[in-house]
């Protein structure tokens, strides 16, 4: 018994430890790999299709869901210039439409910055340029677009999905795929009777500016929304989620340019 | 067979790792506002810890004492990683709502409390059913917990509306508390209080006790 304290026999226990361990952890996490980002993907065309107002979840079927986002075209805007990346210029900027995940590439300098302080009002210091928005085009127009949208709620940054009608204006839903809010509380935000008070409202008003506001209490008329009760801080990060994202500094002259599109 | 029966029932109420090894209290806090998370999640330790006891069990004979912690830890740590990327990839919504919880069973003190107390020195079988039993242990007081939580929290259990909230246009106004952390500390407080009312050896031998007033008289 005394010969397994040596020094010797202590490293190959280590040794042989090791090579199994990470065998079973690199084995798992390979082989499963494949299922988990069909996962990942179909969670997040569930919220795209759920924030154009097409997925019920209880009963929109994970086939349907397929079909239904087959008519949804993702397209790079750039922020920096309020245009629509054409086909030549993601050629030159190197992205791939069905690889490309804007999550992954917001610390890398070529396609992201850093949002300045006293414009940062979602309080989320890092913006990607390049963000990847959806439109749905019905006889040669567009008749939705889908905008990835994030914000500091109260626990951590939500990450969600805000879709307007062809006019840049009129809101057609809202979602939310990763939240860390209070269950119960702030992650109302992903009940769907919450997001049902969406439809329907206006984003900008005569003068131009961002009327849609999330309000405390019970919100009135066409550009506001009823905060969600005893989430006080939640209900401010979405509202200035919505003021930084529909702002000039988000994906305001995007939307200007959204009539473009409609020739294609 | 007697014994393997003990070594699985035991931890349910005589011998439970939250009430009375008073261990896994964190989690118990943190994954119980609703009680299908809770469910999976129980299912999850209750899966490690009865691995985890039982590979340690079967190299006991091997370890190097001087490394014993650490070769726990990396077994713990490396079947916590593959339940993880099984939930990832069959539980995905569920997993969500985990989130770091399920890594962090790694530190939970129940799995590596076990090994340490039971698996270091009883053969691979009865290790294994000794974490089954734990687990169940820890899960009972889960699923407490957040039939509670869930119940007065929100009306539902199991996600179906038995008492319709006010906001949904019912009657009941959920109870705030009971959605926070806090509100997991009371009842596991009240079951604790129950469970040693009933099996009155598992209350603790007071370490002081205070002395009476001393009276006008005495203190003249």
């Amino acid at each position: 018994m005394s010969s397994r304290e040596t020094t010797k026999k202590t490293l190959l226990v280590a040794l042989c430890l090791c090579v199994a361990c990470s065998i079973v952890v690199s084995g798992t996490a390979v082989i499963l790999k494949p299922r988990q980002e069909a996962n990942r993907v179909l969670d997040r065309n569930k919220n795209i299709l759920s924030a154009a107002g097409l997925y019920d979840p209880a009963t929109t079927s994970d086939a349907e869901v397929e079909s239904l986002f087959a008519e949804f075209t993702p397209r790079i805007v750039n922020l920096q210039t309020g245009e629509f990346v054409t086909d030549d210029q993601l050629q030159e900027l190197g992205i791939n439409l069905a690889t490309y995940d804007q999550r992954t590439v917001l610390n890398d300098p070529a396609f992201s910055e850093a949002v300045p302080a006293d414009e940062d009002i979602a309080d989320i210091k890092r913006r990607v340029i390049y963000p990847m928005v959806y439109t749905q085009q019905q006889d040669g127009a567009v008749s939705t677009i889908v905008l990835p949208i994030n914000g500091y709620g109260l626990w951590g940054i939500m990450y969600g999905y805000l879709a307007l009608e062809a006019d840049g204006n009129t809101v057609k839903g809202i979602s939310f795929y990763e939240i860390s809010e209070t269950p119960g509380l702030g992650a109302e935000v992903r009940n769907p009777r919450w997001q049902a008070l969406w439809p329907g409202k206006q984003v900008y008003n005569e003068s131009g500016d961002v009327a849609l506001r999330v309000v405390k209490g019970l919100g009135s008329g066409q550009y506001q929304i009823d905060g969600l009760s005893g989430a006080t801080l939640t209900t401010r990060g979405v509202d200035n989620t919505i003021q930084y994202w529909l702002g000039e500094n988000g994906y305001r002259p995007v939307l200007e340019n959204l009539q473009s599109l409609s020739g294609d | 067979m007697a014994e393997a029966k003990k070594v699985v029932l035991n931890p349910l109420l005589d011998n439970n790792p939250i009430a009375l090894q008073i261990l896994g209290v964190c989690s118990a806090l943190a994954v119980t506002t609703q009680l299908s998370v809770t469910l999976v999640m129980c299912v999850a330790l209750t899966t490690v810890t009865a691995f985890s006891n039982m590979f340690i069990s079967l190299i006991r004979h091997h370890m190097p004492s001087s490394i014993r912690i650490i070769v726990q830890m990396t077994i713990i740590a490396s079947l916590v990683i593959a339940v993880d990327q099984f939930l990832q990839a069959f539980a995905y919504e569920i997993s969500k709502s985990l989130s770091v919880f399920v890594g962090l069973i790694i530190t939970n003190c129940i799995v590596m409390g076990r090994a340490e107390a039971f698996a270091m020195k009883n053969p691979p079988g009865i290790s294994f059913l000794d974490g089954v039993g734990n687990g169940l242990g820890y899960s009972l007081v889960l699923i407490v917990v957040a039939s509670v939580r869930e119940l007065f929290g929100s009306g539902s259990l199991l996600g179906y509306q038995i008492m319709p909230l006010v906001e949904n246009g019912g009657w009941y106004q959920g109870n705030g508390l009971m959605l926070l952390s806090p509100s997991a500390f009371f009842i596991i407080g009240f079951f604790i209080w129950w469970l040693r009312s009933r099996k009155t050896d598992q209350v603790e031998v007071r370490d002081f006790r205070l002395a009476s007033h001393s009276t006008s008289e005495e203190a003249a």
